[in-house]
């Protein structure tokens, strides 16, 4: 930990190996739910008979919707724990996320999920010394394609 | 649904329908509950308190959630999102309820964009956007972007 740096020696050994990887089904009920606490009454989210007559073949996931609970796309409860044991800093802000869509992700789909460490940088901030780490998910669908990925920003200081 | 855009439909500047949102305290709950995100700072006074933000905020997702409402709404079941993006820079609290169903009066977020580039790539017509959610006093709390393709209106 040269100067006073945030990033340990153990966390910057942990930047591109896997961390995490855990498969879930995408539920229909669980689509509709989420479509409705969003406020989106696309039918395509939300009803199944007209979605299924679509080119999609089934109710779809709203963007950035990959199954319950809160595997949108975010880093996974163990990697925060796995950050602050690390020696990051225990103050956690969710600074953001960056989707790439490649297929579409629907109702029925297992999807494998996979999540690694980036990227990690520092400076300083109104906030004082914060660390920025890039936390990279990539969904295979049960049919072996990358579906989506995910990089979300997590800000600690 | 509003009726499919094309490509031919939009230039750089162009404007993507506006999308108006009210978080509630309600709406958080519900956003819990539907994203599997129980963190106590979107609905516990004390905790907010606590970790210096005050009051329960809105979550971040629910607003990266709204963006993607707003593109999917604009691009129409012809169009594909290929990619999206936003920072969650500024802080959000929710209007409180005033009966079961009702909030009080407040703030109206909208969420916004427009066309900043349009191009042809790898057989597909291609619209990037600038988008964001703001808030009741026009700031820019969720700034973002969005890649998406258009169906062409005349097949080439």
């Amino acid at each position: 930990m040269a100067n006073g740096s945030l990033i340990t020696d153990e966390l910057r050994k942990m930047i591109g190996v896997t961390l995490d990887t855990i498969a879930f089904k995408v539920e229909e009920g669980a689509i509709q739910r989420y479509a409705q606490a969003i406020g989106d009454p696309n039918p395509l989210f939300n009803d199944p008979d007209f979605a299924s007559k679509t080119k999609y073949g089934r109710l779809l996931a709203p963007p950035g919707f990959t199954g319950w609970p809160a595997k949108t796309g975010r880093p996974t409860e163990k990697l925060f724990v796995f950050l602050v044991k690390a020696g990051a800093p225990p103050r956690i802000l969710d600074g953001g996320i960056e989707f790439e869509f490649i297929e579409p992700i629907g109702a029925g789909d297992v999807l494998t999920a996979t999540t690694k460490i980036a990227k990690v940088t520092e400076r300083e901030t109104k906030l004082g010394k914060t660390m920025f780490t890039t936390a990279e998910v990539t969904f295979v669908n049960q049919k072996g394609r990358l579906v989506l990925k995910s990089w979300a920003t997590i800000i600690q200081f | 649904m509003a009726k499919q855009i094309y490509y031919e439909d939009v230039e750089v500047d162009t404007e993507i329908t506006p999308l108006a949102k009210i978080a509630t305290t309600r709406m958080l709950v519900q956003w819990a509950g539907a994203s599997g995100d129980f963190n106590p700072l979107h609905y516990d006074e004390d905790f907010a308190k606590a970790m210096g933000v005050g009051a329960p905020i809105v979550h971040g997702a629910l607003k990266r959630a709204w963006l993607g409402h707003l593109m999917t709404d604009w691009i129409g079941e012809e169009g594909k999102l290929k990619k999206l993006s936003c920072q969650y820079r500024g802080m959000d609290y929710p209007r409180k309820m005033k009966t079961m169903e009702e909030p009080h009066d407040g703030e109206t977020w909208w969420c916004k964009g427009k066309v900043t580039k349009k191009y042809e790539e790898g057989g597909e017509h291609l619209v990037e956007c600038e988008i964001w959610v703001e808030n009741g006093k026009g700031e820019k709390t969720t700034p973002g972007s969005a890649l998406v393709a258009l169906p062409m209106r005349a097949k080439k």
